[in-house]
């Protein structure tokens, strides 16, 4: 396997040559929070949060411009109504198959079969690329994290773009 | 999404990333993530494949379960293709002359951008048009 792709590096090459300042991404280097599962993966209710900004028809679309909403998907949704817009990302794939930045479906199937215990009642979407990485932290985040502890998961996966 | 995912953690809510850009994901360090080396977009698996979706899932969250340490990122054994040419265009922009660099972003409008204009109608209908 080749080096992963460098998009910190990219970005930057990109932006310099654009003649704007380095897009500011957020860097971490203390501890992370740490919760080990509470129980097997067979047993927990398991919820999906993804960024590649899919909505489901009927719902107001994503826009591009630093946009920090987010969108429920309810966890029985039809996959013929979900849609995906993004403006950092080739569609072609997700808007064929959304499975390939949501994979709502896949997790529903793994849950038929045994693997988790259930899915989670909603999905949260939201878009990426948002410029403020405080209104992430400080509106964002704690908005959707509240909602999945009223749903009572146990385990959450984050799907980004 | 890392944030997202401390916050979550902080709460008490295990969690694992999915991540295509191991550098960026390095750089949030969420509390755990694993890396699929595909393009952006095909993070979790590949379109209309589901075995391959099916296996990235389950993958993951057997990451879930064995983490050990706060800030693992595991790399899972998936190739995008029989070669890494895919890898030299990422996230590249297009030259239009050895001097000129195009802008090939999409424009940020903060408009709703719908896939569908009837999506619109569904979403909006009861809104006056601006």
């Amino acid at each position: 396997m080749s080096k992963p792709v460098d998009y910190l590096e990219r970005s930057r090459t990109q932006y310099q040559a654009l003649g704007y300042p380095p897009y500011q991404w957020v860097h971490n280097s203390d501890r992370p929070p740490f919760t080990r599962p509470a129980k097997a993966v067979a047993d927990c209710r398991v919820a999906l949060v993804a960024s590649g900004g899919v909505y489901l028809k009927g719902q107001v679309a994503f826009h591009f411009k630093d946009d920090s909403s987010y969108r429920e998907i309810p966890r029985d949704a039809d996959y013929r109504d979900l849609r995906v817009t993004h403006f950092a990302y080739d569609l072609t794939d997700a808007r064929a198959d959304p499975n390939v930045v949501f994979p709502l479906q896949t997790l529903r199937e793994l849950a038929a079969d045994g693997y988790l215990g259930e899915v989670g009642p909603r999905a949260y979407t939201f878009m990426g690329g948002i410029y403020s990485s405080r209104r992430v932290r400080e509106e964002l985040a704690p908005a959707i994290a509240e909602r999945l502890q009223k749903d009572e998961v146990d385990v959450v996966i984050l799907v980004p773009v | 999404m890392g944030l997202v995912a401390r916050e979550l953690e902080a709460r008490g809510i295990a969690t694992v990333c999915l991540t295509s850009a191991y550098s960026i994901t390095a750089a949030v360090n969420p509390p755990r993530a694993v890396f699929v080396d595909y393009p952006l977009g095909r993070t979790a698996g590949k379109r209309d494949d589901k075995l391959n979706q099916r296996g990235i899932m389950l993958d993951a969250l057997a990451a879930l379960q064995e983490a050990q340490q706060p800030g693992t990122i595991r790399t899972l054994p998936y190739r995008w293709g029989d070669d890494d040419h895919w890898k030299d265009s990422a996230m590249r922009p297009s030259q239009r002359s050895a001097d000129a660099t195009a802008d090939d972003r999409v424009a940020r409008h903060a408009e709703p951008q719908y896939q569908f204009p009837e999506d619109r109608d569904a979403a909006e209908g009861h809104l006056p048009r601006p």
